[in-house]
């Protein structure tokens, strides 16, 4: 399938302070994005990507001269992929408080009072709603009104399906992905342990580490350790690395790597360490704690959904145990009693919650699907 | 599984405009027509993967569920019409899926293969399980595991406490009402909560 190719970063400016669910406000910020594709003259076809924890708005193609750059997406969103780039418009963002170019913690705070330090944890706590209206004067600024869909799987998935809610005359169609409602009590107890190996590491310096030239790099392993655990299954992990050993025997230690799940782990925490911002880890995963709508309509998701008005389209893994198919079901009720339009595929792919970033052919054919009829209403 | 015309049949059965449940739609093709000609609007529900894709290639909105699990996604007389059509013969809990497509619809229809549409009764009078045009499979990889007929039918519906509204057999694409449970293959029950 071929690639979109060399794409450009941009980023806009908003000089208008963003007010946030905490109260306090982001007195003026910057948003990194990239787009795909041609706004056609109706302004119709544009498609916003929302991302999850790690991501970013380098959604697909990949940056001139880094060949290993490839956006995170790349395999849905492209000249004749599911996510057609010939028929949509595809924007990209980077959420405020990421660490890939929008306004985030490691960025210089511009209250006077901080002069001219960095926010490091002083960055105000965000949540997906104010995600979505930042979003939303992005989609704005770019002259558009209403977009054809908003898709995003996992955290990236409460942002679509909160377009649904916060602008339910914006989007024609959402596209949620391997998500939820809200996290359960598991699933928030996991983002706290992986919060307590960045905040507990002696280089966190109560988030300002920065200020001391350190990152608290042991935490953000660990974090990233514990992260991956859950999004991969039993059954995934069993498969490719089973018991197998790191050398040819037991080394009988209990620091060095035996097993190779265990050198992988390393890896990735290693890997992450080097690129994720240790503030901007405890903030994603906040929002997605405080992620809940159905919280302002005493819990009823039917009540939440009453203001929705797009159609949607809903997919969820069997093997996903963190964003696990019933609660994806739960939302699936929520929109059947409001009678809105939804599809709900369930997809019987073995790699956990990762699955959403794979392009398994069922899943991937349910996209293709879902956007083609979505080009022929535009037509 | 039901030719063209036998779906133009039992498309005759769901008023205009109806909010219709299909449980085990296939791929969408009764949900497109009774949208496309009817004006009706709702769902299909389906397990085959296959046959999720062709709904949404459809453009139908099809819910990925397993019928065996009930139907909980569903609140009480919360559509008009509950089809289930070619399904019946495939669950291993027939009576509770009736008792839940009465209550979640305000009028279920189902179909089913009669078994005892006379070439059957002479098939099993020769001592062989029937493989016919409506009944293809030999006995041992059937995926009907619920066989049954059209009078079963009547005393079930007596049993659960349903009213049967309109009944009939389709026979090679017409409509039969004299003796359905010997001249036609397929037995059709439109019903609703006695």
């Amino acid at each position: 399938m071929p690639s979109l190719g060399d794409v450009q970063p941009q980023s806009m400016h908003f000089a208008e302070p963003l007010g946030l669910a905490s109260g306090a406000v982001l007195r003026d910020y910057t948003l990194a994005y990239e787009t795909y594709g041609t706004l056609n003259a109706a302004k119709s076809n544009a498609v916003l990507v929302c991302h999850a924890l790690n991501a970013s708005h380098h959604v697909a193609g990949t940056y001139v001269g880094k060949e290993k750059s490839e956006g995170w997406w790349d395999n849905l969103v492209g000249p004749g992929k599911p996510l057609d780039t010939d028929r949509f418009f595809v924007i990209g963002v980077n959420n405020p408080g990421s660490c890939f170019g929008s306004t985030g913690p490691t960025h210089p705070n511009p209250d006077p009072a901080a002069n001219g330090r960095t926010y490091g944890s002083d960055f105000p706590v965000v949540t997906v709603e104010d995600w979505v209206d930042a979003q939303a004067r992005l989609v704005t600024a770019l002259g558009i009104e209403r977009l054809a869909a908003v898709i995003g799987g996992s955290l990236g998935g409460m942002q679509a399906l909160d377009w649904s809610l916060r602008y339910p005359g914006r989007l024609v169609q959402c596209i949620a992905i391997a998500t939820a409602p809200n996290l359960s009590a598991q699933n928030i107890a996991f983002n706290e342990v992986a919060r307590r190996a960045i905040v507990t590491d002696p280089e966190f310096h109560g988030g300002h580490y920065a200020e001391h030239g350190v990152i608290p790099r042991r935490g953000l392993r660990v974090a990233r350790m514990i992260g991956h655990i859950t999004y991969l299954s039993d059954d995934a992990m069993e498969a490719k690395f089973g018991r197998d050993l790191a050398n040819a025997a037991f080394g009988y230690s209990t620091q060095e790597i035996e097993f190779q799940i265990e050198a992988y782990l390393r890896h990735q925490g290693d890997k992450f360490s080097e690129y994720f911002d240790a503030n901007t880890y405890l903030l994603i995963t906040r929002a997605l704690d405080y992620f809940d709508p159905a919280r302002t309509h005493a819990g009823d998701l039917t009540a939440t959904f009453a203001r929705a008005r797009c159609r949607f389209q809903l997919v969820s893994f069997t093997t996903d145990w963190r964003f696990a198919p019933a609660r994806s079901r739960e939302i699936v009720k929520a929109l059947v009693d409001n009678r809105l339009d939804v599809s709900y595929a369930e997809i019987a792919a073995p790699h956990g919650h990762d699955a959403f970033l794979l392009d398994d052919p069922r899943y991937h054919g349910v996209l293709r699907a879902c956007f083609a009829n979505l080009a022929k209403d535009l037509a | 599984m039901s030719d063209r015309t036998d779906i133009e049949l039992i498309a005759e059965l769901v008023p205009k405009g109806s909010r219709v449940l299909d449980l085990g739609c296939g791929n969408g093709e009764l949900l497109a027509l009774l949208s496309r000609e009817r004006g009706c609007s709702g769902y299909g529900i389906e397990i085959d993967d296959a046959n999720v894709l062709a709904c949404h290639q459809r453009g139908v909105n099809v819910i990925q569920l397993n019928l065996e699990d009930g139907l909980a996604l569903f609140e009480d007389q919360s559509f008009d019409v509950v089809l289930q059509l070619d399904t019946l013969q495939h669950l291993r809990n027939t009576e509770r899926m009736l008792r839940e497509t009465a209550r979640v619809g305000r009028v279920g229809v189902v179909s089913f293969p009669n078994f005892a549409h006379w070439p059957n009764r002479l098939h099993v009078a020769a001592g062989r399980m029937p493989v016919t045009r409506v009944l293809p499979y030999q006995w041992y990889d059937t995926p009907n595991i619920r066989v049954g007929t059209y009078a079963d039918f009547e005393v079930l519906a007596r049993k659960d406490g349903l009213a049967i509204l309109d009944a009939f057999g389709i026979q090679a694409g017409k409509v039969v009402r004299t003796w359905p449970n010997l001249l036609a293959s397929v037995a059709v029950f439109k019903f609703q909560r006695g």
